[in-house]
C-alpha cells in the first residue's frame, strides 16, 4: 500500500549496536496472527523489551530515558531470518522511518523500501565511531537527504553516501506504490506471456 | 556474457522488462500463499479493486498457525482460526485452490509443492515465506518475498527485484556416515556466517550434491538463506526427473518428454563465471550441532562450546550473549547435555525421508523419559506414507505418536512451544531467540541425532552411545548405553 513520502531527516538515532537481530527479534511469531498491518509497534523487539510478566525490561534502549527519534541504529546483518514483512510494519508503527545498519538481510530490505523505511548502509571504518559518539551523547543528530543521497553527522566531519538505486530512490521520495506501478504493466506482462 | 550459469539462464528468461537501474519485472511461475503473510496482500487488491490476474499460477495452504493435534475439531484460539478462516475466504473470493485443513494435499507449503509436482525444474517460485529457497533443489529459481511482494505477484504475476549475484558452493567426495544433508548446510552455514551469502544466488554443485536425494537436496535448499542468500538452487538430474516423473500436477507422457528435452538444458556453461566460489571436501563435514542463538553458531557434535575470550583475552560479545540466553559455558562439551524436548518435522526435515531416518535409528528402543518429543509430518501426504510403510507403528512402539502436518514448533505460532528455559533438540532452521516460544533453547540438527538424543535424553554423538540396528557397525561399550542417574530426576 501507498506510505508517506520520505527525504529529509535531522533525528537521534537509537542505539541498538548488535549483529545479526532477527526478525524474530524484532517480532516473535507469536504476534504475526493479526491479518491487518496496523499495530505491530507494540510488539516491536518483544523478548528484549518486556520480562515474561509483560512488564517492560528496564536495561532495554526503548525503556530508557531517550530522545525521540525516526532513526534505528543497528549492527550487521539487521533483519536477517524469515520473509516477515511485519518486522518493518513494527518498525515503522513504532516511528522508525530509517534504519542504519552494517548491512541488511536481502528480504528485510526490500521490505523496509515497500513500507517506506529507509534502510542505510553504515560503512564499516564509521561503525565503531558513530556507536561511541551517540553512546557520549544520546542527542546526537544525524542528518540524512535522500534526495542528495547522503549521511551527515552533525558536528563532526563524518560523512558517507547512501547508496541506493536510482527507482527506489524516486519510490521512497514519491511514495509511490510498486503494486500500482506493476499494475500498469499488464500488458507487457500479458505479450511477454505471449511470447513465451 | 554470453556464459550464464543455471540462475542466470533461468532469470534472464524471465524477465519481463529491466528499468534504467537493472531491476527487474521478473515473471512467476508458481506462486504460494499460507494463512500468515497473505491477508493484507488480499485487503490491498479489495483496496484497488482489482482481482487476481492470474489465479491458476497461485495456490495455498494452510500451515504456519495450524494445531498438530485433532485437526478435524474447531480451532480453540480466536486469532489462528480467524486467520484460517481468512485464507480460505480469500481463496474462494480470488478464485485460488486451496489445500485446506484437512484436505488430502494439505500441508508445509515447501513440503506440497514440491510433491504434488507444483515445482519443476526451469520455474520461478516465490512465497511469502523466506524458506521457498527449498524449491531450488528442483533447479528453479526460489525465493522468499515480502507482504507486499505477495500483493504485487497476485496482481502482475511478478516480483520488482535486483538481479542478485553468482555464487557457487561445491563440496565433492563422500560424506561419512550419519553425516546428513542437515550437517552438510549446518557446515556451511558455520562457515561462511548468517550473512556470507547476502546478495547471492546460490548454486550447489559437486559429486557430494550429486549423490543426494532430492529430499536431502531439499534440505540442503531451504537452508540456505540461513547463510543470508536470496536461494540456492541444485542442477536439474536423473534424481530430479525421475522424482518429478508421476507427481500429481507434473506433465504427463509427450508432455512429460518436451519437457525433459527443455529441463536437460538448464546447466551452468562451464566458463561461466561466480561472483563468489566456495569449496568443500565432503569427508570433511562432521555432523554438526548448534550451541546459540543463529545457525551460524554450529560446531561438530564432538565439540566443545566455544570460549568467550580469543587467545588475547578480547571478549567475543556475540559468543557471550548466545551463552548467556543458552546457558552454556565456555569449553562445555556439546555431547551430553541435556535436552528436555526433541522436534522433527518443518520445512527442513518433515518429509517420508526424514521420518525413516529417524524410526530405523528408534526402532526397538525407547524414547527417553525425560524427553517430550513432537513428531509432525510435513504434509497429509507424507503422514500417510508413513502409516503405509508402519513408520507409525515403529514409532508408537519406541514411545513416539506422529502428530498433523503443519509448521508447529519450528516457530511456535500454534500450541506447540518449547517452554521458557527448556533445551529443544530441533530438526528446524532457526535456533533464533525464543523461536519455539518465548524463552526457549535450541539445538538445530539432523533427524538423526535427533532420534539419538530423544532415546538418550542428552545430545548423543550417533553410534557413540546406542547400537544401531544396523549390525556392521563396531558394538559399542554396553555400560554406554545407559544415561548415567541425574539424582535430580529420582523421585
Amino acid at each position: 500500500m501507498s506510505f508517506k513520502p520520505i527525504n529529509k531527516f535531522n533525528s537521534p538515532a537509537i542505539l541498538l549496536p548488535v549483529d545479526n537481530i532477527d526478525t524474530d527479534q524484532i517480532i516473535p511469531a507469536r504476534f504475526l496472527k493479526a491479518t491487518t498491518r496496523e499495530g505491530f509497534g507494540e510488539h516491536l523487539f518483544t523478548g528484549w523489551r518486556y520480562d515474561k510478566n509483560g512488564n517492560p525490561n528496564p536495561d532495554f534502549i526503548l525503556n530508557k530515558e531517550i530522545p525521540k527519534a525516526e532513526i534505528l541504529l543497528a549492527g550487521h546483518n539487521f533483519g536477517c531470518g524469515s520473509s516477515r514483512e511485519h518486522a518493518a510494519w513494527s518498525l515503522h508503527d513504532y516511528g522508525f522511518k530509517v534504519v542504519m545498519a552494517r548491512g541488511f538481510a536481502d528480504i528485510f530490505r526490500n521490505n523496509a523500501m515497500n513500507n517506506g523505511i529507509l534502510p542505510i548502509d553504515i560503512p564499516n571504518q564509521y561503525y565503531s565511531k558513530i556507536v561511541s559518539m551517540i553512546q557520549e551523547n544520546p542527542d546526537q543528530r544525524i542528518l540524512i537527504s535522500l534526495e542528495c543521497e547522503l549521511v551527515e553527522i552533525a558536528n563532526s566531519n563524518i560523512a558517507f553516501p547512501i547508496v541506493i538505486s536510482s527507482f527506489r530512490k524516486q519510490c521512497l521520495m514519491e511514495g509511490t506504490d510498486l503494486v500500482d506501478y506493476l499494475i500498469q504493466q499488464h500488458e507487457i506482462i500479458a505479450t511477454f506471456e505471449n511470447k513465451r | 556474457m554470453s556464459s550464464k550459469t543455471i540462475f542466470d539462464k533461468i532469470w534472464d528468461a524471465h524477465e519481463v522488462s529491466t528499468l534504467e537501474d537493472r531491476s527487474s519485472v521478473l515473471y512467476i511461475d508458481r506462486h504460494y500463499i499460507h494463512e500468515v503473510t497473505s491477508p493484507q496482500a488480499f485487503d490491498g487488491l479489495r483496496q484497488r479493486e482489482v482481482s487476481v490476474f492470474r489465479p491458476e499460477r497461485t495456490f495455498g495452504t494452510a500451515d504456519h498457525n495450524v494445531p498438530t493435534l485433532n485437526q478435524h475439531l474447531p480451532i480453540s484460539e480466536p486469532a489462528s482460526a480467524a486467520q484460517i478462516s481468512t485464507l480460505s475466504k480469500n481463496c474462494e473470493d480470488f478464485g485460488i485452490s486451496l489445500f485446506e485443513l484437512g484436505h488430502e494435499w494439505n500441508g508445509i507449503v515447501h513440503v506440497i509443492g514440491p510433491e504434488l509436482g507444483l515445482t519443476l525444474p526451469g520455474m520461478t517460485v516465490v512465497c511469502g515465506d523466506s524458506h521457498t529457497s527449498t524449491h531450488g533443489a528442483f533447479g528453479a529459481v526460489a525465493f522468499g518475498i515480502g507482504t507486499s511482494e505477495v500483493e504485487m505477484v497476485l496482481a502482475s504475476q511478478c516480483v520488482l527485484q535486483r538481479k542478485p549475484k553468482n555464487m557457487k558452493i561445491e563440496i565433492n567426495g563422500q560424506l561419512p556416515k550419519n553425516v546428513t544433508a542437515k550437517d552438510v548446510a549446518l557446515y556451511v552455514i558455520s562457515k561462511l556466517g548468517t550473512g556470507g551469502g547476502t546478495g547471492h544466488f546460490v548454486e550447489f554443485c559437486g559429486s557430494a550434491i550429486r549423490s543426494m536425494s532430492m529430499e536431502g537436496r531439499m534440505t540442503l535448499c531451504n537452508m540456505s538463506i540461513e547463510m543470508g542468500a536470496r536461494g540456492g538452487l541444485i542442477q536439474p538430474d536423473e534424481t530430479t526427473f525421475e522424482y518429478v516423473r508421476d507427481l500429481k500436477f507434473a506433465p504427463k507422457e509427450e508432455d512429460y518428454n518436451n519437457s525433459l528435452e527443455k529441463w536437460k538444458m538448464l546447466t551452468t556453461d562451464p566458463d561461466a563465471e561466480f561472483h563468489d566460489e566456495y569449496f568443500f571436501k565432503a569427508e570433511d563435514i562432521p555432523v554438526m550441532i548448534t550451541w546459540g542463538t543463529n545457525p551460524g553458531l554450529a560446531i561438530p557434535v564432538t565439540a566443545n562450546v566455544p570460549e568467550v575470550k580469543d587467545e588475547n583475552g578480547a571478549v567475543d560479545v556475540e559468543v557471550q550473549a548466545a551463552q548467556e540466553y543458552m546457558g552454556l559455558t565456555s569449553g562445555q562439551a556439546m555431547a551430553g547435555q541435556k535436552i528436555d524436548y526433541a522436534f522433527l518435522g518443518s520445512c527442513t526435515n518433515g518429509r517420508i525421508e526424514d521420518l525413516r531416518e529417524f524410526a530405523r535409528i528408534v526402532e526397538g528402543k525407547q524414547k527417553s523419559p525425560d524427553v517430550i518429543a513432537w513428531i509432525v509430518p510435513g504434509s497429509q501426504q507424507v503422514l500417510k506414507q508413513a502409516q503405509a510403510e508402519g513408520i507409525d507403528q515403529i514409532l508408537e512402539k519406541a514411545g513416539f505418536g506422529l502428530r498433523e502436518p503443519g509448521c508447529s514448533a519450528c516457530l511456535a505460532m500454534n500450541e506447540d512451544k518449547v517452554p521458557e528455559g527448556k533445551y529443544c533438540i530441533s530438526t528446524s532452521n532457526r535456533n533464533f531467540e525464543g523461536r519455539q516460544g518465548p524463552g526457549s533453547r535450541t539445538f538445530l540438527a539432523s533427524p538423526v541425532s535427533t532420534a539419538y538424543a530423544a532415546i538418550t535424553g542428552k545430545i548423543t554423538i550417533p553410534d557413540s552411545l546406542i547400537p544401531t540396528p544396523d549390525s556392521r557397525l563396531p558394538t559399542p561399550d554396553p555400560d554406554s548405553l545407559i544415561p548415567n542417574p541425574d539424582p535430580s530426576h529420582v523421585i
